[in-house]
């Protein structure tokens, strides 16, 4: 028999794939639009769980990375569309593929600099540093009238992936979720790997860790940059979404909502970040619809999770986690 | 001249005005059994995580197997073969015993870079990680979570874990505590034939493992070697006897 936590798996993987399609089918685009960004937010909280799940680092700042993918996509198709060289006669590119690569150099880079100074530190100060990087970009976007200042920088046309016609929504939402599921195999893979058993010991007894000689911060180095990369490729396919790369992918209310799909859907699960995506979005769209105050409403939802389902809605639906 | 596995020098340290080491030097000879006793708070385990690394003293050196590792930092003082357990045993709860003792093979191989192979059927971790635990007869419990263990299994798994390292000596503070009259006969018999595989510094608080074990004793109270010898010398030295045995001279 398929273990409870693999069904409860494959049900939300398939119930994501199907919505768009029937959508298409009874011609209601805007539930494909509403998938894509439910699989590109999870395709961001699967980055952070790699962080905050595997190794217990709560960053604060994870819409830095958000936020340089979705610039990054944003400016290099702004360039390209003017015919704009960015700089040393460098073209701007359309093509995802690049944009991606580009991205996730990116914040893989600025990862490593922002781990290595917030990583000497643990607990509240490991939270505040993380948060103070990610505001401190957030202000420099907001300050450069290059990129659209407070305005941000919209896409005048959606980029485009070899073979596919990215502007209609279903091929994107195809887009968004083979990279969500390619994410969620990677985050399964580190798991389960050598680097992953040092990654989950430095979330549970770092002395434990360094005791058999393995240096912690390497190990949590290399998680949060790896965690910033994947982060950064939802930012990148978000800009495309709504074609418009908005300073709020920055802010720490994004940082939050982050942390908030990681939390709700439960840390550490493979798949806890698409329920939880699936939640918040649900919420956003039924509530939204009802009251502004929505928000009010999740905080309440996220109280009940926290107090009495401390596993997440994975850790409802599929019990407790076991590392074997 | 017989070479030294440690040689500790003049090692301080001060919490803000207590003085937890003041001037200790000790050494530990191939194959020995160097007991560490004193009362509680005398500094015992103070000492033995400056010597392992976990805190750095104020003052002093440390060279292990001839090198000065005195400016090193705890990983590297383990890769160089220094393995250490704790007073409080220190494991990954959420793990299985086996789990706990594969990290340690994994960490010897230098290998946590690794990113993609699963752990979990890799035999070049399962197999050396199940016969450390063979031998100290954790094996039964390999699939068992570390937080599920008793007290007593929990020091055996720390044990297990330093064998799994390699060591090339053995910082043990308080083996036996919680182990119960069984397990503190089944681990002196085992330490006693530990000690060829490498040598031993072991802080402990039952008497009966201490005397039948150590080659050498010091004794330590209020951070201070007040003696330090042959087992029989310690056993009928007056001041040891006052300050620690507590009998009356
Ligand atoms: N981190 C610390 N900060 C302040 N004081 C400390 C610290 N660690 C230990 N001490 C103090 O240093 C002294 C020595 O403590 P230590 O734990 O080394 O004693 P011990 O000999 O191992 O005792 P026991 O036999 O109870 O394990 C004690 O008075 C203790 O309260
Ligand atoms: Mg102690």
């Amino acid at each position: 028999m398929m273990p409870r936590e693999t069904l409860v798996n494959t049900v939300l993987a398939l119930l994501l794939l199907a919505i768009p399609l029937v959508a298409v089918a009874i011609d209601e685009p805007f539930y494909v639009t509403l998938s894509t960004r439910i699989a590109i937010l999870a395709l961001a909280a699967v980055g952070l769980n790699i962080a905050l799940g595997l190794g217990g680092l709560v960053s604060f700042g994870h819409a830095a990375f958000f936020g340089i993918g979705g610039y990054t996509a944003a400016i290099l198709a702004t360039h390209a569309f003017n015919a704009e060289p960015l700089f040393f006669g460098l073209e701007g590119t359309t093509s995802m593929p690049w944009i991606w690569l580009v991205a996730m150099v990116i914040c893989g880079l600025m990862a490593l600099f922002i781990g290595l100074i917030s990583l000497r530190t643990s607990g509240v100060y490991f939270i505040m540093i993380t948060l103070a990087f990610a505001q401190m970009i957030y202000y420099f976007a907001i300050s450069w009238p290059a990129y659209g200042g407070e305005d941000g920088l919209s896409l005048s046309v959606r980029n485009t992936f070899p073979l596919l016609s990215t502007a209609k929504p279903l091929p994107f939402f195809v887009v968004c979720y083979t990279m969500l599921l390619a994410a969620m195999v990677l985050f399964s893979l580190i798991r389960g790997s050598r680097f992953g058993a040092a990654l989950q010991t430095a979330r549970q007894n770092e002395t434990r860790l360094a005791a058999v000689g393995i240096v912690p911060l390497n190990i949590k180095l290399a998680a949060f940059v790896i965690s910033a990369i994947v982060t950064g490729l939802a930012g990148a396919l978000f800009a495309d979404l709504n074609r418009f790369a908005s300073p709020s992918m920055l802010s720490w209310h994004m940082s939050g909502e982050l942390i908030v799909l990681v939390i709700l859907g439960g840390k550490g699960r493979l798949f806890g970040p698409l329920a939880g995506a699936m939640l918040y979005v649900m919420f956003e769209y039924t509530l939204g619809g009802i009251t502004e105050r929505w928000q009010f409403f999740l905080g309440l939802i996220l109280l009940g999770v926290v107090l009495f389902i401390r596993g997440g809605l994975l850790g409802l639906l599929a019990g407790k986690a076991r590392y074997g | 001249m017989v070479e030294l596995v440690l040689e500790i020098r003049e090692m301080c340290k001060s919490f803000g005005a207590l003085k937890a080491t003041d001037g200790v030097s000790l050494d530990l000879r191939p194959s020995e059994i160097h007991a560490l006793i004193g009362p509680n708070g005398a500094g015992k385990s103070t000492l033995m995580h400056q010597i392992s690394g976990s805190i750095r003293q104020d003052s002093g050196t440390i060279r292990f197997l001839g090198e000065d590792i005195t400016a090193l930092g705890m990983p590297e003082r383990v890769r160089l073969g220094l393995g250490r357990s704790f007073q409080i045993s220190s494991l990954v709860p959420e793990f299985s015993v086996l789990r706990n003792v594969m990290l340690a093979i994994q960490a010897r191989q230098g290998s946590s870079f690794r990113f993609f192979r699963p752990v979990l059927n890799d035999k070049s971790l399962t197999e050396p990680a199940m016969s450390a635990l063979e031998r100290v007869g954790l094996a039964k419990r390999a699939n068992f979570l570390a937080a599920e263990l008793s007290h007593g299994e929990r020091r055996q798994l720390e044990i297990a874990i330093v064998l799994a390292l390699g060591s090339k000596a053995f910082l043990f503070d308080e083996p036996m505590a919680g182990m119960g009259p069984e397990g503190s006969k089944a681990l002196t018999a085992f330490l006693d034939g530990l000690r060829n595989e490498a040598p031993i510094l072991l802080v402990e608080h039952d008497m009966d493992a201490v005397f039948a074990l150590a080659d050498r004793i010091s004794v330590l109270v209020y951070g201070r070697i007040i003696a330090s010898g042959k087992v029989a010398d310690i056993r009928n030295d007056a001041e040891v006897r006052r300050a620690y045995l507590g009998e009356p001279v």
